[in-house]
């Protein structure tokens, strides 16, 4: 459990630096680490799927941030931050933690489930008759894909949602520059 | 023509020593994305996972050679034809559920019907519907943050805050 702490303190420290330094290629390292974490906690909360996602997701993501702010000769955060805006977003976190302790408080204990306490809860349903009802090994995958796979098609509509939103919003002069004379 | 190609970082790729490993690489980050689709329903990862695997090869190639090298092969059109394709076969893997067992929506009519009786856990072609799923979602998601990182490199904002394309 201590693992869990020193991750946790690790990811702390990580997000503190990369909102508070002014130099942008330390924010973007130290947002690359706060991933980095996320997916170490991931893999030590025995969820290997999410870590996997988690790890490469964000090494893109940092693509992109670098891309879109180093190499464009863009090294140093300029300007102060408004007070009240701090003040506003340090309210909210404080509420929105709060309400989170009272809510973790009524989760059973990580290592028994919920079927322990819940004694008809669905994941009973699915550890027991996942393998011979959809045929796949990894019940992950068989919970994401036979049982819940509603879910999915919301998940995978609303990815496509997003990059149909930036393409369109791109496309003025990307299309100008796929028109040009050199076919 | 030998400032370009000195140039590290730039606009038209890396030196060297990267271009050559990475093309070396790229082949093997590829064959890796498309085992962890396949064997979705077997080991950890999926589809999500092994898409953004599949698209981060291609990013590695648009890093090390320039955006131009890469659209040659994957160009936009083709990159948001293939995402649509993907996204039509995820639902079209859910509709046939509907001619089969007449049940549900996404029903796993490839399992329980034709190969409920054999014994076919922990093989490759198993769990029916399962690997269909996996690899329309796989071919999505790569697609879409493939199209996400080209269109982006298109279309980049000045320094000085006026938005220009860059080439």
């Amino acid at each position: 459990m201590a693992i869990f702490y020193i991750l946790l303190l690790f990811m702390i420290i990580g997000a503190i630096i990369a909102v508070e330094t002014r130099d942008l290629l330390s924010s973007v390292i130290c947002v690359g680490a706060v991933g980095f974490g996320g997916s170490l906690m991931f893999l030590f909360l025995r969820a290997p799927d999410i870590a996997i996602t988690q790890i490469v997701v964000e090494v893109l993501g940092l693509i992109i941030l670098i891309r879109a702010t180093i190499a464009r000769d863009r090294t140093f955060i300029t300007g102060d931050r408004e007070f009240f805006g701090m003040v506003v977003s340090v309210v909210i976190i404080f509420v929105i933690f709060l309400a989170g302790m009272k809510v973790f408080e009524t989760l059973p204990s990580f290592g028994s489930p919920i079927f322990a306490e819940v004694p008809d809860a669905a994941s009973l349903t699915y550890i027991k008759e996942g393998l011979r009802e959809t045929g796949a090994a990894n019940l992950v995958a068989s919970v994401i894909l036979d049982y819940r796979a509603y879910d999915t098609l919301g998940e995978a509509t609303v990815l496509f949602t997003a990059i149909i939103g930036a393409t369109v919003i791109l496309r003025k002069k990307s299309k100008k520059l796929l028109e040009e004379p050199d076919v | 023509m030998a400032e370009k190609e000195k140039n590290p970082n730039g606009a038209k790729g890396m030196t060297v020593i990267v271009k050559t490993i990475s093309s070396w690489v790229k082949v093997l980050i590829f064959l890796f994305g498309i085992y962890i689709i396949i064997t979705g329903h077997l080991t950890p990862g999926g589809g999500f996972a092994g898409g953004v695997i599949l698209a981060s090869s291609y990013v590695l190639l648009m890093l090390a050679f320039g955006r131009e090298f890469v659209e040659e092969n994957l160009s936009l059109p083709v990159a948001s034809r293939l995402d649509c394709v993907g996204a039509l076969l995820f639902a079209a893997v859910a509709l046939f559920g509907l001619f089969f067992g007449a049940a549900s929506f996404f029903y796993n009519y490839l399992h329980q019907d034709y190969l409920a009786e054999k014994e076919t856990a922990l093989r490759l072609i198993s769990a029916g519907t399962i690997p269909l799923s996996n690899i329309a979602i796989g071919l999505k998601v790569g697609a879409s943050l493939f199209l996400v990182v080209l269109v982006l490199s298109i279309f980049r904002p000045e320094p000085s805050g006026s938005k220009e394309e860059r080439d």
